[in-house]
């Protein structure tokens, strides 16, 4: 008995994880192996071919959404660094202040947010329209239904989700360990170089994860702000859903994005896995 | 060799250094106006209360705090305004602050690295620095491995593998117990006496500061008390914040004539000295007799109120017949033969020299 202990305690932890993730994942595997439609039901045929089929047909929207999510991942971390940083060591007394004001914008629903953006972008919206105005830049010039549109969304959507972690890690390096490379001859760069980012790797690596699986995924900001030249996997996979009522191949095609995207991520910690990184960063 | 160390230069001066902060739209001084002259090859203690700016001071020598005022010369130079990685110091953290994300060996091989030392000096001077400080065959541990005393150690070595010209430790013995504290102060001392080197050493506690140092600045409120060797510390403390401070000491006080005050029943003798005077008397000084003891001696009749025994000597608590209370510590040696008990009526004396007086202001 007192060996089962543990693993009864651990029992609503594992009742959680079967009816909230085993179960609907095992019931979209099912799915996307069968054939019908709607009106006639769906049948279980394993009919492997189906991933082929949506993998062939959409091939471009899914890398197209590798790269978008990339992008977006990119330019969150160059900007939210910087952004972490300057809260968790120069922020003094206001940190909390900043972190709350960081976190603001999520009390607007995400879609509402996505569509200010979308007026704010708008081709005679504030910002353009102003500049336009200004002659400083020319009358055709538009931001939305572009590439650069989308990245920008799904950058401005997620940055707090790459903040937040890099701040924690951050916020755990002891001031004094900074002083002490300066101490024995780190100039401030070089300081920085080898303790504080080093250091924060782990938070990094946090930020990256929590921000790149939402961003390859989405559909809002490719739907709004994208235009039609720019439709990602998600928004493929809602269509087929919600539009053309083709579960097999939405199924399937959610089962390929969430393969590739846990591939990526496991060569990712391969390759940049915490331990690695901090050794590689001691050399 | 004898010769050297007669040539006394100037390791580190610090001129009127004053800190000031900015705490709540408050000017707060830490430091208010210190002045020290350390000699090269020093054993320097900062001894003071917790608060009382002695890690202020040090922050200062080592460069990660400019003074408000004041000059900070290191060997003779003035380095005010040089930032901490160019100036021949090193320091050892009062919580080791060593580089969690990196082994023994890269912690200690830092400093060279950085100075750009060839790897062939850096992988025998750091393998050197490990034996000395008894970590040979750790390199590859991480510093949550160590045990504090360890840790302590890779801090040492981190700071003295560089050769610094002088080495400031902040409190570096304050997170080990009684045990380890004892064997790393003999050890710190000797490794000290083999390098050579400038120590600067910051400590709350009277008795380390008392047995390692050369010479002492007790510190009071951002203020240097009284600087000197341990002994004359000890023995005649400038004021009565430092006579509280080091160790056990008895406080008699009163109005002298003509070099002798009279107290408690008794007499204390302060030659040369008239008026308001306070005297301090440390406890291993006082004899303990039955009878009043005969000769140029201040003495002063008193009842035992508690004997605690202490293995190597007894601790008595005599009440004066004004009610003051002195302290006195007798040797167990084989041949002593005082043994006074609770209750007993005593006489207490103690030679005129051992009285350290004070002229109240
Ligand atoms: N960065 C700071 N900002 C405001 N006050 C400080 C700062 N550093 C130290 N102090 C104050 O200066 C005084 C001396 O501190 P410190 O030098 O750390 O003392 P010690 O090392 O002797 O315990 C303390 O009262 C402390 O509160
Ligand atoms: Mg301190």
């Amino acid at each position: 008995m007192r060996r089962l202990t543990p693993y009864l305690l651990a029992l609503p932890g594992w009742m959680w994880l079967a009816i909230f993730l085993v179960v609907p994942l095992a019931a979209m595997a099912s799915v996307s192996l069968q054939t019908g439609n709607v009106i006639d039901g769906f049948v279980m045929t394993f009919s492997v071919s189906n991933y082929g089929d949506a993998i062939g047909g959409y091939s471009t929207q899914l890398v197209r959404s590798l790269v978008y999510g990339a992008c977006a991942t990119v330019a969150m971390l160059v900007i939210g660094y910087p952004v972490a940083y300057w809260i968790a060591f120069k922020g003094g007394s206001r940190k909390s202040v900043y972190l709350f004001l960081l976190l603001l914008p999520f009390f607007v629903s995400f879609v509402l947010r996505t569509i200010s953006w979308g007026f704010l972008l708008a081709d005679d919206g504030v910002l353009l329209g102003t500049l336009k105005s200004w002659g400083l830049l020319p009358a055709g010039f538009h931001v939305l239904a572009t590439a650069f549109a989308v990245v920008a969304g799904l950058t401005y959507n997620w940055l707090p989700f790459m903040i937040l972690p890099i701040y924690v890690a951050l916020e755990r390096v002891d001031p004094r360990v900074v002083e002490a490379a300066q101490d024995l001859y780190a100039t401030r760069g070089a300081a920085f170089r080898k303790v504080v980012l080093p250091l924060s790797l782990p938070g990094v690596f946090a930020g990256v994860l929590m921000t790149f699986v939402p961003a390859t995924a989405d559909p809002v900001n490719a739907q709004v702000l994208g235009g039609t030249g720019n439709t990602m996997i998600g928004n493929i996979i809602q269509t087929e859903y919600l539009v053309n009522n083709d579960y097999p191949t939405a199924s399937a095609l959610s089962f390929t994005l969430m393969a590739v995207l846990l591939v990526g991520i496991f060569a990712y910690a391969r390759v940049l896995g915490t331990e690695n990184v901090l050794e590689a960063a001691a050399r | 060799m004898a010769e050297q160390g007669l040539i006394e230069r100037s390791a580190i001066e610090l001129e009127g250094v004053v800190k000031e902060y900015l705490s709540h739209g408050e000017v707060v001084q830490a430091v208010k106006g210190v002045t020290l002259d350390i000699a090269e090859g020093e054993f320097f203690s900062l001894l003071g209360p917790s608060g009382c700016g002695k890690t202020t001071t040090m922050r200062m020598i080592a460069g990660f705090e400019e003074p408000s005022k004041g000059v900070v010369r290191l060997h003779g130079q003035d380095v005010t305004n040089v930032p901490p990685n160019r100036r021949d110091v090193n320091m050892v953290f009062q919580s080791y602050a060593l580089f969690p994300h990196m082994s023994v060996w890269d912690n200690v091989a830092f400093g060279l690295k950085q100075k750009k030392t060839p790897q062939e000096e850096i992988r025998r001077r750091v393998g050197e620095m490990l034996e000395i400080v008894d970590l040979g065959g750790r390199e590859k541990r991480r510093p949550r491995e160590l045990s504090g005393g360890q840790q302590q150690r890779v801090a040492l070595a981190r700071a003295l593998v560089n050769r610094p010209r002088a080495l400031l430790l902040d409190e570096p013995l304050g997170a080990l117990d009684l045990k380890l504290r004892q064997a790393m102060q003999l050890e710190l001392k000797r490794i000290q006496r083999e390098v050579g080197i400038t120590f600067v050493y910051v400590t709350h506690d009277q008795s380390e500061a008392l047995t390692m140092s050369d010479r002492i600045a007790v510190m009071n409120d951002g203020l240097v008390e009284q600087l000197a060797g341990p002994r004359e510390i000890y023995e005649r403390p400038a004021s009565t914040f430092v006579a509280g401070f080091i160790g056990t000491s008895n406080l008699l006080s009163g109005t002298a004539a003509g070099g002798v005050l009279e107290t408690g029943g008794g007499r204390v003798l302060v030659p040369g000295h008239d008026g308001e005077v306070s005297v301090t008397i440390r406890p291993e000084k006082i004899r303990i007799s039955a009878d009043k003891p005969d000769g140029e001696l201040s003495a002063l009749p008193g009842t035992v109120a508690e004997v605690v025994y202490l293995g190597t000597y007894t601790s008595y608590a005599v009440t004066l017949a004004d009610g003051a209370e002195i302290t006195v510590f007798q040797q167990n040696a084989q041949d002593a033969t005082t043994t006074a008990e609770r209750g007993d009526s005593v006489w207490l004396s103690w030679q005129a020299r051992h009285s350290y007086v004070m002229e109240s202001r």
